[in-house]
Parts: structure tokens; C-alpha cells; sequence
């Protein structure tokens, strides 16, 4: 069973527009790369694509209402839209402070959701 | 009135690295004035990752990266007032705010530091046609109602242009729940960065459409659709390639304005071509004392490269209130040609400047296998291939003072974009 894939790089400002030819789930070409890097980018690409999520949640008693997070780690692209659904209705108390979790493994992920600013309590 | 050896007009990103670097150099009397209400500027509501890859060598969100900066500014007891407006400042370098608690008030300066930042391209700006209903918003205000604000200005979105800001909205209101249908982009290219294009649009599956813009909005109340269509090389509408999508919102992300309001009233001479000040190696404007860091120069790609900006100008605004004006000395004008749109800065004065200066510059077109040539007079002295250049990303040369002083008659320094 073999598919082909087309990707663009994202190594680079070149932005390379990639082939890849997988068989059986498996990568069996890569082509239009201009570099390793593109390569290395297309293989993990088609097999174990993952992204840093994002977002906000709600604060309670804070300087600010709403704090900015992001996933302490890489998780799986197709996971993205089950964390942010996640985090739709917490409500954290201030004070928040960069690094703290505020939702440990997100949407069965494994993957904390960890606050990326400091929001202090109200006067 | 009160009196500061150095006011820096902006607490964002490059304000609050000036003022790092100012102290740094020895200067103790520093004031950063900032109108919103805490330290970071247009970064607090950029909570995407990507920030900082060239300063910490990490990934940071954009909170992230002004905290680190901030830390800086506090950990140095650096003075600052928030929710405090610049209304003026004179060309003998009084500056007038004002705030809630102190009305209206006067400082004066020994030098200023110009960081500001920019603003958006408005919908007046951009002459669209069509009704004036609600749900029209620029990207970057939807940035700040959703991640700041908690609010949704929408559910169903069609975004014209693709600046940076645009790409990243589409992909944030798709997370929170709204149907992105359609990225429309004037251009034959896009403005924005080619990773922002893949993690923000392909992996969301909204469409992009080159060379469309938008040519009509229906909707007396509330937006209830906008019409694209297809533009010519001449960039006017093709008839009958129109597409008419229902929707309740429209953000426009259509470019970067420098905020040089307060640069134009002390009478600093603004650049046509970036709409920010005219610098020199130093970054001071034309007005002695005062200069210029950040998107308030020119609209920068990468806060990286402002923060650096920034840095070089809290320097030099430390040694003109140590040292006072530098002496007369010979200015060398830098010309941009052939794709190479401007420079910053403008002027070189080739005994004074730093052993190497960064002249950065946007180009006007994309650009595949090409070279950046720089010129001493007619002397070819650097060539350097870029396999790609784009209108979105930044370039740079670097000139040497000690090969500039091989050129004691020099008349002018030629940047432009050549065969490879």
C-alpha cells in the first residue's frame, strides 16, 4: 500500500515543498528536499508529527483573568484540539507564576500544561 | 520639573532592553514610561512559542520572553510608570505625560530613547469597500480580546491578509472553537513567516488564497459575509472569479505601521519608505540625544533582532550622556538598490561607528538565488549568495570600520540584490 505525502519544510525560509513516499506506513522516499534537515523535518513529519500547544485559562482573584500556558512537552498533532477542549472551563487562583503547572497530564497526554506568565493577586 | 538623564518612551520589548543596556553602561537615572498596565508591550498577548530561539537559544511564548526582560529591568531597580502616557516631546527633550495619579506632568531629559513600537494597517487605511457593520476587528485585537480578555469576537472567520498576526489568529480561533474559512492574501506571496503558513493554516486545513483580496462586506448590524476575489497583476479585482463566504467576523492583517506620532511632532525626520525616524550607525534620530530602537525604526521579523537593536541603542544613549554630542564627524549615506528597499541605518560615519555594524533592510519582491552585493563607491567589496529572499523576512550586511577606513574619499555605501 503506498501513499505520497506532499509537506512543506519548515527548517528554513526556503520552505522546501517535500515528496514523500511512505509504504506500509513506512518511508520509503524522500524528495525536494534541499537539505538533511529537510529530510530529518519530512520523516518525523508522516510518522510522529507533534506540536507545543498554547492557550489561556481563566484566573480567579488575579491582577489579570486570564493566564497564558503552553504543554510543558511536544504532544501528538492529533492530540492539539482534545487539550485545548481540556482547558475550556479550568479556573486557576492567582498568584500564577511562569512554570507552574496548572493541569498536569492534559487530556491523557502524560503532558502537563505549565503557565508561561505571572499573574499576581489582585490588591 | 522632575529630571532624568535618560527617558525611553515604551516599556515593550525594546524599551526594556535599552534600558538594560543603558545601565549596564553606567547610566544610573533612567525612566521608562509605558501606557498600558505592566512591562512587555505587544508580547504579553503573543502566547505563541517561537520567541527567543536566537537570545536564550530556547523556544519561548511570547509572556515568556518580556518576563525574562523584565526580570531584567527589576532586578537593576530600573524606574518605570505604567499607565502613563507620552503626549509630548520637545525638540529640547522635555517630555509631557500624564496618568490617573499624577495628571499631567513634564521631565526632562538628557536623552530619549524612541520605543514605541508600531500598529496595525487599519480598514480605512486599507480602503475596502462595502457596509461598516460590527465584527470587523485587526488581527492583533483579536489577539488581545481572546488571549487577553477572554473574549470571542466570532465564530465563523474569513481573515484578509497574511502577515504573521493573521496566520496566528487563524489558528487560535480554530482552537477556541471557530471555523476559519478562508486566509485571503493580496499578494502573489505570502507576508507572513513559511512556518506560521504550515503550523497555523496546513495543519488546520484552511485554505489560503494568494492573490485575493477582499471586495465587498454585506451585513448592516454584524458582518453576515464578505466577498474575495481574484486580483490581476495590476492587483485590481478580476470580474467573475468572486467567492462569497458567510461569515460574522473579518480580521485584517495587513501590515505594520511604525507608531511615529510623538517622532513627528519633536520633529525627527521619518523615513517615507519604513515610516520610522532616519538613523544613523549610533541609532540617533536627527535630533541630537534622541534615538530610535524596535518595530518604532522599522517593522522588524523577529523580536530577537529588536531586543539586539535595542541594546545598541541603550549603549549609545549612555555614551551621549556620558560623553555629551560626538564631534563633527564625515557621514557616508547608505543606498538601497535593485530589491533592496531601504536600509537601517541610513548613515555610517565611518570613524565613529562600532568595529562591525549590522545595516539591516527589507527586500521588495521574493528573490530565488540571489546575491546581497555591497559596494564602496564602485569597489565591489562583498557578495553574499541567499538562495531565498522574501518581502517577510528581514536581511542584513555587516560593514567593517577598519575596511571602510581602506576608503578615506568614500561618497557612498551600495547595498543591493544582484545575480547570484
Amino acid at each position: 500500500m503506498s501513499e505520497i505525502r506532499d509537506l512543506t519544510c519548515i527548517g528554513c525560509p526556503l520552505g522546501c515543498s517535500i515528496q514523500v513516499t511512505l509504504e506500509n506506513k513506512e518511508v520509503k522516499e524522500v524528495r525536494g528536499n534541499t537539505c538533511p534537515r529537510g529530510d530529518a523535518y519530512a520523516r518525523k513529519e508522516v510518522t510522529n508529527p507533534t506540536r507545543i500547544v498554547t492557550s489561556t485559562v481563566r484566573v480567579s482573584g488575579g491582577k489579570s483573568i486570564m493566564v497564558s500556558c503552553k504543554t510543558a512537552e511536544d504532544v501528538p498533532k492529533n492530540k492539539i484540539f482534545d487539550v485545548t477542549a481540556a482547558l475550556k472551563d479550568i479556573t486557576v487562583n492567582a498568584p500564577v507564576h511562569i512554570g507552574d503547572i496548572l493541569v498536569p497530564d492534559v487530556a491523557h497526554t502524560g503532558v502537563s500544561i505549565i503557565a508561561t506568565k505571572n499573574v499576581e493577586k489582585a490588591d | 520639573m522632575k529630571a532624568y538623564d535618560l527617558v525611553i518612551v515604551g516599556g515593550g520589548p525594546a524599551g526594556l532592553a535599552a534600558a538594560v543596556s543603558a545601565r549596564d553602561h553606567g547610566i544610573e537615572s533612567i525612566l521608562i514610561i509605558e501606557r498600558d498596565k505592566e512591562l512587555g508591550g505587544i508580547l504579553n498577548q503573543c502566547i505563541h512559542n517561537g520567541f527567543g530561539l536566537h537570545t536564550f537559544k530556547e523556544e519561548l511564548t511570547g509572556p515568556e520572553y518580556a518576563a525574562r526582560f523584565a526580570d531584567q529591568v527589576r532586578e537593576r531597580q530600573i524606574e518605570y510608570k505604567l499607565n502613563t502616557m507620552v503626549m509630548d516631546i520637545s525638540q529640547d527633550k522635555k517630555v509631557t505625560a500624564m496618568n490617573r495619579e499624577d495628571g499631567m506632568f513634564e521631565i526632562q531629559a538628557k536623552a530619549i530613547i524612541l520605543a514605541m513600537g508600531c500598529r496595525e494597517r487599519s480598514r480605512g487605511a486599507l480602503n475596502i469597500p462595502g457596509y461598516r457593520p460590527a465584527g470587523i476587528y485587526s488581527a492583533g485585537t483579536a489577539q488581545r480580546l481572546v488571549n487577553m480578555e477572554g473574549y470571542m469576537p466570532g465564530k465563523e472567520v474569513v481573515i484578509l491578509g497574511s502577515g504573521d498576526i493573521g496566520l496566528i489568529m487563524a489558528r487560535r480561533m480554530t482552537l477556541e472553537g471557530a471555523k476559519v474559512k478562508v486566509v485571503a492574501e493580496l499578494m502573489p506571496y505570502s507576508g507572513g513567516l513559511k512556518r506560521n503558513i504550515v503550523q497555523c493554516l496546513n495543519d488546520f486545513d484552511i485554505p489560503l488564497k494568494l492573490s485575493h483580496t477582499v471586495v465587498d462586506i454585506e451585513g448592516k448590524e454584524r458582518v453576515e459575509a464578505v466577498t474575495i476575489a481574484e486580483v490581476g497583476p495590476d492587483r485590481k479585482p478580476i470580474p467573475g472569479t468572486e467567492i462569497r463566504y458567510t461569515c460574522d467576523t473579518l480580521l485584517l492583517s495587513c501590515g505594520l505601521l511604525p507608531e511615529n506620532e510623538l517622532s513627528r511632532s519633536a520633529g525627527v525626520e521619518l523615513s517615507p519608505v519604513t515610516s520610522g525616524p532616519i538613523v544613523n550607525d549610533s541609532l540617533e534620530t536627527s535630533i541630537d540625544g534622541v534615538f530610535a530602537c524596535g518595530n518604532v525604526l522599522h517593522v522588524h521579523d523577529l523580536v530577537d533582532y529588536v531586543s539586539q537593536e535595542a541594546t545598541t541603542a541603550g549603549k549609545n544613549a549612555a555614551s551621549y550622556i556620558q560623553h555629551g554630542k560626538t564631534k563633527d564627524a564625515k557621514i557616508v549615506e547608505i543606498i538601497p538598490e535593485g530589491g533592496v528597499r531601504y536600509t537601517v541605518p541610513k548613515f555610517v560615519r565611518p570613524t565613529e561607528m562600532e568595529d562591525k555594524l549590522t545595516v539591516r533592510f527589507r527586500v521588495g519582491a521574493v528573490y530565488k538565488n540571489c546575491a546581497i552585493a555591497t559596494y564602496y563607491d564602485g569597489t565591489l567589496i562583498n557578495k553574499r549568495k541567499r538562495p531565498v529572499m522574501a518581502p517577510g523576512e528581514m536581511e542584513q550586511v555587516i560593514l567593517d570600520k577598519s575596511k571602510l577606513a581602506e576608503f578615506p574619499d568614500l561618497s557612498k555605501i551600495t547595498v543591493r540584490i544582484e545575480e547570484a
